[in-house]
């Protein structure tokens, strides 16, 4: 059928010098700047962590906000591997390197976070490592799933250098590479929301859940879709392609499928748990919520009839406010509803340092720029022989 | 005040007279009453009013009463040294009745009594040494065949001032102790009015020096708290002063007589000091005129509370004190301090700067993207509007993407 | 056609997976452990507690902790509340003209400050290379600098923010009270039990330090009591002394399902820094959950053997176009 008959991968080509991957360099290179007086002088002397805010933008926001959004790999790889829908498979590259990047990157967060990284290796080991901890198991199931994107994006590389021979046989284990591919991300995205379990009476009734990994892995897989729209439509209009609306109309209508059910199970178990009326008393986590929430319903009206849909600036739109609901659920459960003192105000105040900010920025700035740099040069977009006039 | 200048200047000749008097040198007799100043905690330059006062050729007389006491009191005094007590005392005031000093006995020395009380009716000071019992209308202490309450209302009556040394006198003390079978009363119970007292087991000779110098200065008596002491000697607990204090904030104490603790002079908190909720100053003054450490605590024996009523003889030594002064210091911390940093102008302008840059674009480009697809549509409505004879949908021609 | 058979079979695999999941659910939930028989502990009793600061100042010494300036003048330690290098605090609640002790309203009242020791301790079920530990037999609560990934999860689960982080240092680790346990050795037991004064901070085994506790909330205000001091069970240096007002709580008996220092109290325990805890311990349904999901890791391969039988097949006809057209 026309779905096989997609167009061929191929290097995007052009300079690699511009604004954009200037911009990103400096960037990376405040980061290392900021990183050695991390490693030379501890979090203190970067970070505004506290004694009453362990967690901050880089944990938070590098690693479990990044993660997420590098969930596009795995939500599209369910479509076209389990759901068998071969037309997205011209999707599955650039959704690969997103994802690639993102949780690589994101394991290192971790690593410039961790205050004794020097013995990350407990955490494999037998005699120390603790099954019953949740952190033990996101560590775990990250560190296999970036080894396995890496062996899921070697086929690329291949092609690019040449060894088509080395590429067949690599193929031939491929499926059960695809499948701890998709296991492997369900597990820890799920993991990420549990971590709060274990916090109990210090995480705000509107974020506290035994629910947790179920609304983590649905906003997870939902995000993952999002950041493919986004990011399709970014690639597109950067690189001067023409957007691939024949994949992207029908995959957001997936993903509204899932947002749904995602709504449902969340004002479901907040309603049976009693939390309701929390959001309804003045305050900074109220209006959090129904920010939060705003941004998930939204998508509904905006891309939910199917005209609307064929419209890229609503795709996108819808993708970012996506991005955003699903960022902001997990900034409201680890930041905003996290109490550091139980009854009565909280002594503690937090807000990232200046050098946080940067390195953030720095690491997004390798993302982008790495991207930048492998669509150029490996086989990863489509062929386009046709440019698209804006 | 006056200055040492103004004596230099205006008493030469008096200052002459009271050497021969007092039989001792000027410097020494200056520095006496630079001690007794500072005692009372007076400002710098007080001494020579005090000099001055004690210059002058009148002596106020004295009387002074003994009844249920010890004679510790007096025996304490007489231990004071700067200079001996007796040339200065006996000579800067007349001590016209004590039963343990004056020569006299028997029917002299209760005449005398009443002569001196005539002749300085309303003028003098009258010191009262000893509780008073009260049980069977007091029979319990007779002198000269008169009641001990008799007496003292009686010499009371016409006094300038009346002073209660001793513990006794300030509130019964020992003799008050339970069941207190005469019924010991202090001083102000029986007159019926808050006198100065001056408590202690015996008490500090300086605290009572002090006081009266303070009144043949400045013509009345120090400050004194709800109980009549002066609060220069009783505004504080010992433990406030005590020099093994710092033992007891860092948790050193001694836990048995001789034991490693004790020999080291750690805090005796546990083994029943009173000194907190004992006030007086005798960590400051110390006994004995050989300096501070001279005292009970210093000596390695715990305090007994020997100055406040319902402490001292009341409770056993080794029974653990009341923390009078819990009030903690300014530094404590509360049960919720601020901490941590907010924003720094620096950070929160990056931070808006990032969400401003990404927003910006994210509009743009959703700008963009809208308006390529409207032109898109426009483009497709005008090829089906021409292709709609041809019955082909022209979006084959885009099928390639 | 073949696609939609496709698609309905990647359907009932997921979906045979998931009811898989959801099957296991109830069978496995985790109970909250009680403290184990011999568990040793701490009774604290704010209403005999005098703010004099010596378990604080023996503390630091124990643990060899340098002192902590909050005053421009940087004379002694003042540390503002526990941290990496306080182990130990006391912390004073005010209210009002201040004016009496352990009274709520116009009064004051001190808290001592330092781990729970929890019987289901939240930091050793966070931790994920077992450097927080829970002693089998004393129930101690251990921390393992050698082990430690600084993650401070441990700083984000205990429910009393105990364990604090050393941020200042590129090496810091995690500091919190140990009940001092490395002087247990040379026949020695907790620093601050040992020099308080007042007996307001007792030690001994927990079972015992409740039994005292529970006598002294049933004493009247003002009645005269013996109250221990040092070691329960140890050298007998009590004393005599009128018992203060308590509220009819023992605080640690059961919040979280009990934890190995009780603490009493006149001033309600959420003013005082004491957060209101439910009785089952949020480790519990941490671990259910964890267990439920990825127990033995069966749900983990059942969903594996799932979704590799259906990538298998759908893998397949791709592979075999890439002869001819790469993917």
């Amino acid at each position: 059928m026309a779905n096989n008959q997609h167009s061929v991968p191929a290097p995007v080509g052009g300079s690699l010098i511009n604004v954009v991957t200037l911009s990103c360099g400096v960037l990376i290179a405040l980061l290392a700047a900021i990183l050695v007086v991390r490693f030379l002088f501890g979090l203190g002397a970067v970070t505004g962590l506290n004694d009453g805010y362990p967690w901050g933008l880089w944990i938070v926001v590098d690693v479990v906000i990044g993660s997420a959004f590098a969930c596009g790999g795995f939500s599209v790889a369910i479509l076209v591997y389990i759901f068998n829908r071969g037309e997205y498979h011209p999707l599955v590259r650039p959704a690969l390197l997103a994802s690639l990047f993102g949780y690589t990157l994101a394991g290192a967060g971790v690593i410039f976070d961790l205050g004794r990284w020097w013995n990350v290796w407990n955490m494999y080991w037998p005699t120390s490592a603790n099954p019953n901890s949740v952190m033990f198991e996101v560590a775990v199931c990250i560190t296999l799933y970036v080894i396995v994107m890496w062996i899921e994006f070697t086929p690329t590389v291949l092609e690019q250098m040449g060894k088509n021979d080395t590429k067949k046989k690599l193929n031939k284990l491929m499926f059960f590479i695809i499948a701890l591919g998709i296991v492997l991300p369900m597990m820890h995205q799920a993991s990420l929301g549990t971590l709060l379990v274990v916090l109990g009476v210090q995480i705000h009734p509107l974020w506290q859940t035994p629910m947790l990994p179920l609304l983590y892995l649905l906003t997870a897989i939902t995000m993952g879709y999002a950041v493919v729209l986004f990011e399709s439509c970014l690639a597109s209009s950067a690189y001067r392609r023409k957007i691939e609306m024949h994949m992207l109309t029908p995959m957001s209508k997936v993903m509204l499928g899932l947002l749904l059910v995602y709504l449902v199970v969340r004002l479901g178990d907040i309603a049976v748990r009693g939390a309701l009326p929390k959001a309804f008393v003045p305050s900074v986590e109220a209006l959090m919520f129904w920010l939060e929430m705003a941004c998930f319903v939204a998508p509904l009206i905006l891309i939910g009839a199917e005209t609307n849909r064929r419209n890229p600036a609503k795709l996108f739109l819808a993708g970012i406010l996506l991005m955003l609901g699903g960022a902001l659920l997990r900034i409201n459960g680890f930041l905003i509803g996290y109490e550091t003192n139980i009854d009565g105000a909280g002594g503690f105040t937090y807000f990232p340092t200046l050098a946080e900010v940067l390195v953030t920025a720095g690491m997004f700035a390798i993302e982008v720029l790495g991207y930048i740099i492998i669509t150029r040069r490996f086989p990863v977009l489509p062929r386009e022989d046709v440019q698209a006039a804006h | 005040m006056g200055n040492m200048n103004e004596i230099f200047e205006t008493g030469r000749k008096t200052l002459q007279d009271l050497e021969q008097r007092l039989q001792m040198p000027r410097r020494e007799f200056l520095q006496f009453c630079a001690t007794l100043a500072a005692t009372m905690g007076l400002p710098a330059g007080a001494e020579a009013a005090v000099a001055k006062a004690i210059e002058s050729a009148q002596r106020p007389s004295v009387i002074w009463l003994h009844f249920q006491e010890c004679t510790g009191c007096t025996e304490s005094l007489l231990r004071a040294e700067h200079p001996t007590l007796e040339k200065l005392i006996l000579d800067v005031i007349s001590l016209d009745y004590h039963e343990t000093l004056m020569a006299a006995a028997g029917h002299q020395a209760e005449a005398a009594r009443k002569d001196a009380m005539k002749a300085n009716k309303g003028k003098y000071v009258l010191v009262v040494e000893g509780a008073i019992p009260t049980k069977h209308n007091g029979i319990y202490c007779k002198i000269g065949g008169r009641t001990a309450i008799d007496l003292v209302k009686e010499c009371a009556a016409d006094a300038a001032a009346v002073i209660a040394i001793g513990s006794c006198a300030s509130w019964g003390g020992m003799p008050s102790t339970g069941p207190n079978p005469t019924g010991a009363s202090s001083v102000s119970e029986i007159l019926g009015k808050l006198v100065p007292t001056i408590p202690g087991c015996p008490p500090n000779p300086y605290n009572f020096l002090a006081t009266v110098v303070h009144f043949l200065t400045f013509g009345k008596l120090p400050e004194v708290d709800k109980l009549g002491r002066p609060k220069f000697a009783y505004g504080r607990l010992i433990h406030e002063n005590c020099e093994r204090r710092a033992h007891f904030d860092a948790g050193r104490f001694a836990m048995e007589f001789g034991d490693v603790g004790h020999r080291q002079g750690y805090c005796l908190y546990k083994l029943g000091c009173k000194g907190p909720e004992t006030y007086a100053n005798c960590p400051t003054l110390g006994f004995g005129d050989v300096g501070e450490n001279n005292w009970p605590v210093g000596c390695g024996h715990p305090c007994i509370g020997c100055t406040e009523k319902g402490v001292g003889f009341e409770k056993p030594i080794h029974q653990v004190a009341k923390m009078l002064n819990v009030a903690p210091p300014l530094q404590y911390p509360r049960i919720v301090e601020e901490q941590g940093k907010a924003a720094s102008f620096a950070s929160a302008a990056a931070v808006a700067a990032v969400a401003g840059a990404a927003a910006g674009a994210a509009i743009m480009l959703t700008r963009n993207l809208g308006l390529s697809h409207a032109a898109d549509e426009a483009e497709r409505a005008k090829d089906a509007g021409a292709a709609g004879d041809a019955g082909k949908p022209a979006a084959a021609d885009k099928a390639q993407v | 056609m073949s696609t939609r058979r496709e698609f309905l079979k990647g359907v009932l695999a997921s979906g045979a997976a998931a009811t898989a999941c959801a099957a296991a659910v109830p069978a496995l939930a985790r109970e909250t452990k009680p403290r184990p028989p011999e568990a040793l502990g701490l009774l604290y009793d704010a209403t005999l507690c005098v703010g004099c600061k010596a378990c604080v100042a023996a503390c630091k010494t124990a643990n060899n902790n340098p002192p902590e300036f909050s005053t421009v003048d940087h004379l002694w330690d003042t540390p503002l509340d526990t941290s990496g290098y306080t182990f130990n605090i006391i912390k004073m609640y005010r209210n009002g003209t201040m004016e009496a002790k352990d009274q709520e309203t116009n009064g004051y009242s001190f808290m001592k400050t330092s781990c729970m020791h929890c019987g289901d301790p939240s930091c050793v079920s966070a931790c994920p290379v077992s450097a927080m530990t829970k002693d089998p037999v004393t129930g101690v609560v251990g921390y393992n600098a050698d082990k430690c990934i600084g993650c401070r999860y441990c700083v984000a689960a205990c429910p009393f923010g105990i364990p604090k982080y050393q941020y200042d240092s590129p090496t810091g680790r995690i500091g919190k009270c140990e009940l001092c346990r490395h002087r247990y050795k040379d026949g020695n037991y907790s620093a601050c039990a040992e020099v308080c004064p007042t007996g307001a901070t007792l030690y001994g085994k927990t079972s015992d330090l409740l039994i005292e506790a529970k006598r002294r909330i049933a004493l009247k205000p003002g009645q005269p009591a013996r109250f221990p001091r040092g070691k329960l069970g140890g050298p007998d240096q009590s004393y005599e002394t009128p018992a203060g007002k308590y509220l009819q709580h023992v605080y640690g008996e059961k919040e979280y399902g009990g934890t190995q220092v009780l603490k009493l109290s006149g001033v309600n325990f959420a003013k005082v820094g004491m957060p209101d805890l439910p009785p089952d311990a949020a480790a519990a349904m941490s671990e259910t959950i964890q267990h439920n999901l990825y127990g033995n890791l069966i749900m983990p391969f059942a969903v594996l053997g799932a979704m590799t039988y259906v990538a298998k097949r759908n893998v397949k006809p791709d592979d075999e176009s890439s002869d001819k057209e790469e993917d």
